[in-house]
């Protein structure tokens, strides 16, 4: 599998806090991969960091083998680096079909604005947004804003697609349907970063998972070990839990046994 | 921009051109401050409409086009060697500041507009050997023309040229891809950085475009009236009017800018005749009336597309 | 001593800046308004002194006492009535719209007063008198006096009283502030009549310095905004800081330059803040 992504020792200072220290991570294409962590840990800073939102105190961003550290914003955006936002971010007043359209025009040279839209008409049925193309962003609801932002990433053929809290605020068809949806893309092939606070949903979806703490890398691999991970329980949960890991996991050795 | 409204552009300026058949030289002075308001307030629309940042530079742009142009036309350069000239150091000078001053946002870029502005002037002041300072540009404009009537006709095609051409420029950009990214930066800027715009270039370039037209009227305004001074065409008046104009016709909206210019004139004009003491009273009147009770300005009136919302960042509407 | 006599200068100047500041950034940082009529309430602060000084007999630190509260209350009454309808209003709004009722304000002035420029001068003068070589105009010193006593007086409201407490609350975080059940219309109202209250007062001091026109209003106004942007939005010793600092650079510049161009002076140093530390010199950025 080749390698889409490296970070090396990737840090990130704001003032007295060091929000993201020292973290490496190779991403291979084609992986669906899961960032979870306690609040504050740091996720979606680094997704910041990544994407040039912010830029790296320390360390480096390696993308197909190019330092794209000091990219910004846009510039990683044309290389094939898509987002989506906790909080949605639509443009309020443009129908849905033209934030979609607008995602499709910026993001690469050569499409006229014709084309964009026919473009973006096809990702609104992707995501099963086509009856609202006419409708003010504004008017949609959380659920439909969601896959609005999302049908905007996909306008920008991603090929790393990071996707930041895609559940929260939905209720558990929502969150179903959310599900396909991402399971849908990975299958096109697009390599997923998914931040995410559902286990199960982490879980299912993701053929590794990472965690973050206090904006350090504590634990990564295959998603059922890590969840039980003394680090990772501690992290979440403190000590008292994790000495209670350790123990449920050394008592699965002995009967193994 | 709709069908409609393009009409409505090209009757308003059709009509503002047979001014010269219908009256003397009062009609033909109307005709003039009908274009150049015009091109004042399109202009401003580009970077405080459809970006949304709130520029009060227009009297920077304007003051320095007059006396840019103003001194190249006392040395005897021709009208339009002068207009070029001026609007293309205009333009590169607002797109260059503007990749700095671009990065205030709200009231941090107005008040940086504005000082740009009052800087300009007190240097213009300063610099007297080259500007005459305070005492004052005179500028001797030699047309073949004889009569006072025949100049004020050429004064009056000239701008209403200058018009047709920003209006033309005006609607290119709202057509185009910088026009598209320009409204997403007005209305979340982030996301559009995400998206891929280049929201440095985009907005520089706005900024740029929303001085050179005005620069150029500067300099046409200088030819006409022969003589300039810096609290005249650095007048912070100049940055107010094309705003209170943008708003009264529809914040957003080229042919907003364009009505709210030709009925701010109407009404200008009307007060300057009957209470001329009470001018700016009544100016300050009308910007309070205006936006206490017609935030969203006349065009309101005509479409109904989907409530535009004032409470954001003067969300970028299409007429 | 070249230098000494400079300082002070400076530091006169500089106490008049802040108490002309402090009220425009105390609006600024609270309302997220710039009070375009801040430059006409000094003025109109002037008049007040000068009328009651020529016509009543009144010493300008009498008039004081008048100018606070009714400038107070008129203050008030515009937020109450008028501001508050667009609070929620972009800045273009809000700016034009201070912009519009300033002009109405000015026009005002030039009507009852005309644009001459009308000096209060006292009988019998105050003099000056010479301090380690340095000439002190007593007129001067006590304008600064009572400009940094105005001011500290208004810190001290903010800080003790509870609708001062209550004011910052809403200036830190307003959310915060309406779900701890504070009126927020009244604490704007309050904060919007500080302001005024305090240019009043400054105007009535300034009377006693410079000439009175309505024509000054903008100059006043403009040093308001660098003191705001020098030393940072929203507190006093900000706008303190923020004073001294441009009355000290301005005295330096006017030897170094000529007094012909203190304000391209400091609307650069403006520019250049503006650019390079937005937040002042005491940081917390203010509202955009």
């Amino acid at each position: 599998m080749t390698e889409l992504l490296k970070l090396n020792n990737l840090s990130r200072r704001f003032g007295g806090l060091q929000a993201l220290e020292n973290v490496s991570l190779s991403i291979g294409e084609g992986e669906v991969v899961g960032l979870i962590g306690p609040n504050g840990a740091g996720k979606t800073t680094l997704v910041n960091v990544i994407t040039g939102v912010h830029t790296a105190t320390g360390g480096q961003v390696l993308y197909q083998g190019k330092d794209i550290t000091r990219y910004k914003p846009y510039e990683t955006a044309r290389i094939g680096l898509a987002r989506t936002f906790q909080i949605v971010q639509p443009f309020p007043d443009l129908t849905v079909l033209d934030n979609v359209t607008a995602a499709a025009i910026f993001s690469r040279s050569g499409f006229s604005i014709r084309q964009a839209q026919e473009f973006a008409q096809e990702q609104l049925e992707f995501v099963g947004l086509f009856p609202q193309a006419n409708l003010p962003a504004a008017s949609l609801t959380l659920a439909m804003r969601k896959r609005l932002e999302l049908a905007k990433t996909l306008a920008m053929r991603p090929k790393l697609l990071f996707l930041d809290e895609v559940n929260a605020g939905l209720n558990s068809a929502e969150v179903e349907q959310a599900m396909s949806l991402i399971k849908k893309i990975a299958a096109t092939g697009t390599t997923i970063v998914l931040i995410e606070h559902l286990i199960k949903v982490v879980v299912t979806v993701c053929s590794r998972i990472v965690v973050l703490h206090n904006g350090q890398l504590i634990s990564e691999g295959d998603p059922r070990q890590v969840v039980n991970d003394p680090k990772v329980v501690e992290a979440y949960l403190g000590k008292r839990y994790s000495q209670a890991a350790k123990d449920h996991l050394k008592n699965a050795e002995v009967s193994l046994d | 921009m709709s069908r409609n409204s393009l009409w409505i552009i090209v009757g308003l300026v059709g009509l503002l051109s047979l001014l010269p058949l219908v009256g003397g030289a009062y009609a033909l002075r109307i005709g003039t401050f009908a274009s150049m308001y015009a091109i004042l307030a399109v202009s401003w629309n580009v970077i405080g409409g459809m970006a949304g940042y709130p520029s009060f530079a227009t009297a920077a742009f304007f003051g320095f086009g007059a006396y840019a142009g103003g001194i190249m036309l006392a040395g005897g350069a021709s009208l339009a060697f002068a207009t070029v000239a001026a609007g293309l150091m205009t333009f590169i000078a607002a797109f260059l500041f503007g990749v700095v001053l671009l990065r205030l946002k709200g009231h941090y870029f107005a008040i940086g507009s504005l000082a740009v502005a009052e800087v300009l002037r007190e240097l213009t002041n300063a610099a007297t050997e080259l500007t005459g300072g305070g005492m004052g540009l005179n500028i001797p404009m030699s047309l073949s023309l004889k009569s006072v009537e025949g100049e004020a006709q050429f004064i009056f095609y000239v701008m209403w040229s200058l018009l047709i051409v920003t209006l033309m420029v005006v609607i290119g950009i709202e057509k185009s891809k910088l026009g598209f990214g320009l409204r997403c930066i007005c209305q979340n800027e982030s996301a559009a950085d995400m998206i891929g715009v280049n929201s440095t270039l985009y907005k520089s370039l706005a900024f740029g475009f929303s001085g050179i037209f005005v620069a150029m009227a500067g300099v046409i305004y200088a030819g006409w009236v022969h003589y300039i001074e810096p609290p005249d065409v650095y007048d912070i008046l100049y940055s107010v009017k094309p705003i209170v104009m943008a708003l009264l016709g529809g914040l957003g909206s080229t042919l907003g800018a364009v009505m709210g210019a030709f009925l701010f004139l109407g009404i200008e004009e009307f007060v300057w005749r009957n209470l001329l003491n009470l001018h700016t009273g009544v100016l300050g009147l009308l910007i309070v009336v205006l936006l206490l009770f017609l935030p969203k300005g006349l065009v309101s009136f005509g479409s109904s597309w989907l409530g535009k919302r004032l409470i954001r960042q003067n969300g970028g509407s299409r007429d | 001593m070249l230098a000494l006599q400079v300082l002070t200068n400076g530091l006169v100047l500089g106490c008049l800046y802040a108490c002309i500041a402090a009220g425009f950034s105390l609006v600024w940082g609270v309302l997220n308004v710039i009070n375009i009529m801040h430059g006409g309430f000094i003025v109109a602060g002037s008049y007040l002194a000068w009328l009651a000084y020529s016509s009543m007999g009144i010493d300008p630190w009498f008039t004081l006492l008048i100018a606070a509260p009714l400038f107070f209350g008129i203050g008030y009454l515009i937020q109450r009535g008028i501001l508050n309808r667009v609070i929620a209003a972009p800045v273009l709004v809000t700016l034009t719209l201070t912009f519009g009722m300033d002009l109405i304000l000015n026009n005002g002035m030039l009507l009852a007063f005309s644009a001459d420029y009308r000096k209060l001068i006292l009988s019998p003068p105050l003099g000056s008198f010479l301090l380690a070589g340095i000439v002190v105009p007593v007129d001067r010193l006590l304008a600064m006096v009572l400009a940094l006593g105005l001011t500290f007086a208004l810190y001290l409201i903010l800080r003790h009283s509870r609708i001062g407490r209550a004011i910052i609350a809403v200036r830190m975080d307003r959310d915060a502030s309406l779900l701890m059940g504070v009126d927020i219309k009244i604490i704007y109202a309050v904060a919007f009549g500080l302001g005024a209250a305090m240019a009043g007062c400054a105007g009535v001091l300034l009377a006693l310095i410079f000439p009175i026109s309505p024509l000054s209003a903008g100059a006043y106004l403009g040093k308001a905004f660098v003191v705001c942007v020098l030393g940072g939005l929203g507190s006093v010793p900000g706008a303190i800081l923020g004073g001294l600092f441009l009355g000290v650079t301005e005295s330096i510049g006017a030897v170094v330059f000529g007094p012909e161009h203190s304000v391209t002076l400091s609307f650069s140093l403006l520019i250049v803040f503006l650019i390079l530390r937005p937040q002042g010199i005491l940081g917390k950025k203010g509202y955009e």
